[in-house]
């Protein structure tokens, strides 16, 4: 029997390390664990609930402003305080272009190398790779010029020797197996996104003041001021600019996204048989349309056992039966709770830190374990996609149908629904919840639009503080999954807050019935072909977006390679 | 490095589209700031940068950003700029609190060996935007030493003497003729 230890195994957020034993080519057991000490949340104890965001935002480099909008909502949800709608709206366009950036970015930039030979593509046919781009879709830049163009200047790159962002691939290795022409399309693709990609964050900067780190949140609202007239507030000519970046973005969505992650999932279909791992799902509903959040566009809910038919919706993002479901174990995990180590409720949690070695049987991991009514769940677009297809969400419905339409034909045969519990149909979700964010953002833009015409402007309620002391919960369904904070508040100051964020859901440890989490789960019978190239467990922890850690960044002047592979 | 037209060096726009990203009246010279302000010295590139845009005032063309620990979303605001000078945290054998500049050839050694968890996404973005032919032709870094990494938001005695020495390696550097033409000698510069 191998030990494969990777770590870290993310691209871009760091300090992930899995270790699988491996025998007979498969993975027969696997640990995943956190290797940083996330205790931000003690930094907010005895600080004012109004600024909790501007601090929340910074816990993770990939994902501020979804831990700041969850952080006002929380803190709203706490005072019972209405939002005007036109905040709303404001709140909606930026969650959903943020998540069209980091959705983008994660197919392209980060998984597609898993599955892509850049060294490849050298040696395709740019008119056949022009040919099967024309019969997946209309997409405009898919013509014979611009791919030559495209393989031209990779083999200029690849010929200097700088391989670059391409250097951590694994080219050549046995399990890559699409042909040049797949190749080359991709990485057309690829070079593309990088454009597509900044359209979206755009979007984030021109309603949230700037990026990284919005500024125009506020507990009660946003701080945008809407004048249709004045150049220094929320003008028509910018929210028209907006309109055109989501055009753009929808363009290259359905016309290159989705049919790239089917024809890719569909040449890798074996891969629709591996990684189902926890198939409990867990999603919530996102894109307020009310002051109280409790009418969303999107829906979410609870999907057990993977059954779709058993779908149980959760209403609203203040619906009790989320509330009371979340746990979180520490069996296995470097902490330790005073009065028992019982798996304890957001609002009574609590960060002490108890640090062992790495102990297989015993603690393991930085993260926590959380639980949703005792059970391990999995959460992220799948779950998400699920949950809205499950609940009959038309744009979802005929985004998924269209994306397993087209990897039917490219394999031959349908591809089931039940094909998406795996790694592949993690990926495939991701695409089409792509596209229906996408789909949200026109929505969400004419709802704003139209408000606005309504004549009105509001866009924040202030808010008070009650003496005594209050508690409450924000909920955002961001890119990984299921984001949840919760937050005390005594005589207007924060007593307790904890975080429980989508990679604690998928890639906590054991909990406390010693069952594999979902990243570890998932590992189990994947194949591996070569224990010192173990890109097919990277294959599998990817299709997460695994995000983990979220804090230290040190850089390292000896420029020691960091990503390690130890097959032991 | 922005003296091309987009189409020259990219595989962007085809004939008959509008560029997606034109253009605009980009700052010549961008300071970005990184670092995690939870974690105290962490956070003291941030901090640094911070403090040069409060207390001085910068010329025509240098504009700061407070890049917190991000990655992808940096992509924009680096390709547009002409230079490049990173503030950050960076270990060292140096005592904490000192400050000092990597530049020219050493740079690129930093940047193309590594998709480090540390630094997060920069070495990302700088290779993404390597492919666009948008890397920023001149890059600096101002590495300060870090005494104490503890969460927590205030900065340690030796972080805060860091931050001012670095602070002054950056308006060095901005004012330095020799690193806007491209000569300036990689090593050390303080």
């Amino acid at each position: 029997m191998a030990r494969i230890t990777i770590d870290p195994i993310t691209r871009i957020e760091g300090h992930l390390r899995i270790d699988c034993e491996v025998a007979d080519g498969k993975v027969t057991d696997a640990w995943s664990s956190g290797q940083m000490w996330r205790g931000i949340e003690t930094i907010l104890q005895g600080r004012d609930p109004r600024d909790a965001w501007i601090f929340t935002q910074r816990i993770c480099g990939v994902c501020t402003t979804v831990h700041a909008i969850v952080s006002v909502r929380a803190v709203e949800n706490a005072l019972d305080l209405e939002v005007p709608l036109n905040a709303q709206y404001i709140r909606n366009l930026i969650i959903a272009a943020h998540a069209v950036h980091d959705h983008i970015v994660h197919f392209y930039q980060l998984a597609a190398l898993d599955w892509v030979d850049i060294v490849s593509a050298l040696e395709a046919d740019p008119a056949e790779a022009a040919k099967l781009g024309a019969s997946l879709s209309d997409y405009p830049r898919n013509g014979i010029p611009e791919l030559r163009a495209v393989q031209d200047k990779l083999k200029s790159f690849v010929g200097s020797g700088q391989l670059g962002v391409f250097a951590s691939g694994y080219w050549g290795h046995p399990a890559m197996k699409l042909p040049p022409h797949v190749n080359l399309l991709a990485a057309a693709h690829y070079l593309q996104a990088l454009e597509y990609q900044r359209t979206a964050n755009k979007i984030v900067t021109i309603l949230g003041s700037k990026t990284p780190h919005i500024q125009n949140l506020a507990v009660g609202g946003v701080s945008n001021a809407i004048n249709l007239e004045s150049q220094s507030t929320l003008t028509l000519e910018r929210l028209f600019a907006i309109k055109t970046m989501i055009g753009e973005l929808s363009e290259f969505v359905n016309g290159a996204m989705i049919p790239d992650v089917a024809a890719v999932g569909a040449l890798y279909a074996d891969w629709t048989t591996y990684g189902a791992g926890v198939t409990n799902y867990l999603s919530v509903p996102d894109l307020p349309v009310d002051t109280r959040g409790v009418v969303c566009e999107l829906p979410g809910g609870y999907i057990p056992g993977g059954d779709v038919g058993a779908f149980q919706a959760i209403s609203g993002q203040r619906d009790d039966f989320f509330r009371d479901g979340v746990k979180e174990a520490v069996k296995h995990s470097w902490y330790e709770y005073e009065g028992g180590d019982g798996a304890l409720h957001p609002w009574e949690g609590q960060t002490n830190p108890h640090y062992t070695d790495f102990e297989d049987d015993g603690k393991y991991s930085w993260i926590k374990a959380p639980t949703f009514y005792d059970q391990r769940a999995q959460v992220g677009p799948l779950a998400n996609v699920l949950a809205m297809f499950a609940s009959g969400h038309e744009p979802t419905k005929r985004h998924l149908e269209r994306l397993l339409a087209i990897a039917g034909s490219v394999h031959g045969s349908p591809i089931p629904l039940t094909g998406l519990h795996s790694t592949i149909g993690r990926i495939a979700a991701r695409a089409v919840r792509c596209a229906v964010l996408l789909d949200s953002l026109t929505n969400q833009w004419q709802l704003l639009i139209d408000n606005i015409a309504r004549g009105d402007f509001d866009t924040f309620n202030p808010p008070t503080f009650p003496k005594g002391e209050v508690r409450g919960f924000g909920v955002h369904e961001a890119p990984r999954g299921v984001l949840s904070h919760w937050v005390v508040v005594e005589n207007g100051k924060i007593r307790n807050y904890q975080a429980v964020v989508p990679s604690t859901w998928n890639a906590g440890p054991r909990a406390d019935d010693d069952a594999p989490g979902p990243y570890e789960a998932s590992l189990i019978d994947n194949p591996v072909a070569d224990p010192e190239l173990p890109l097919e467990v990277l294959r599998t922890v990817h299709s997460f977006d695994p995000c983990i850690a979220c804090a230290i960044h040190m850089v390292d002047p000896e420029a020691r390679p960091i990503v390690e592979v130890k097959a032991l | 490095m922005r003296s091309g037209g987009r189409d020259s060096r990219s595989v962007g726009p085809v004939a008959g589209r509008a560029p997606l990203h034109q253009p605009d009246s980009s700052p010549k010279v961008l300071v970005l700031g990184l670092g995690n302000i939870l974690l105290r010295d962490e956070g003291v590139g941030v901090h640094a940068v911070n403090t040069l845009a409060r207390s001085h005032r910068l010329p025509e063309g240098v504009a700061v950003l407070d890049g917190g620990t991000s990655g992808m979303d940096l992509l924009d605001a680096v390709a547009s700029c002409e230079r490049l000078i990173v503030c950050d945290a960076i270990r060292s054998d140096e005592p904490p609190g000192s400050a000092f500049c990597i530049d020219g050839d050493e740079i690129a050694a930093f940047f193309a060996t590594r998709i480090s968890p540390h630094q997060i996404g920069l070495s990302e973005v700088l290779a993404n935007l390597e492919l666009l032919g948008e890397r920023p032709e001149h890059i600096t870094l101002v590495g300060i030493v870090p005494a104490d990494l503890s969460l927590g938001t205030e900065l340690s005695a030796a972080g805060r003497r860091g931050l001012a020495r670095g602070v002054d390696l950056i308006l060095a550097k901005i004012g330095d003729p020799a690193a806007a033409t491209g000569e300036a000698v990689a090593g050390r510069c303080a």
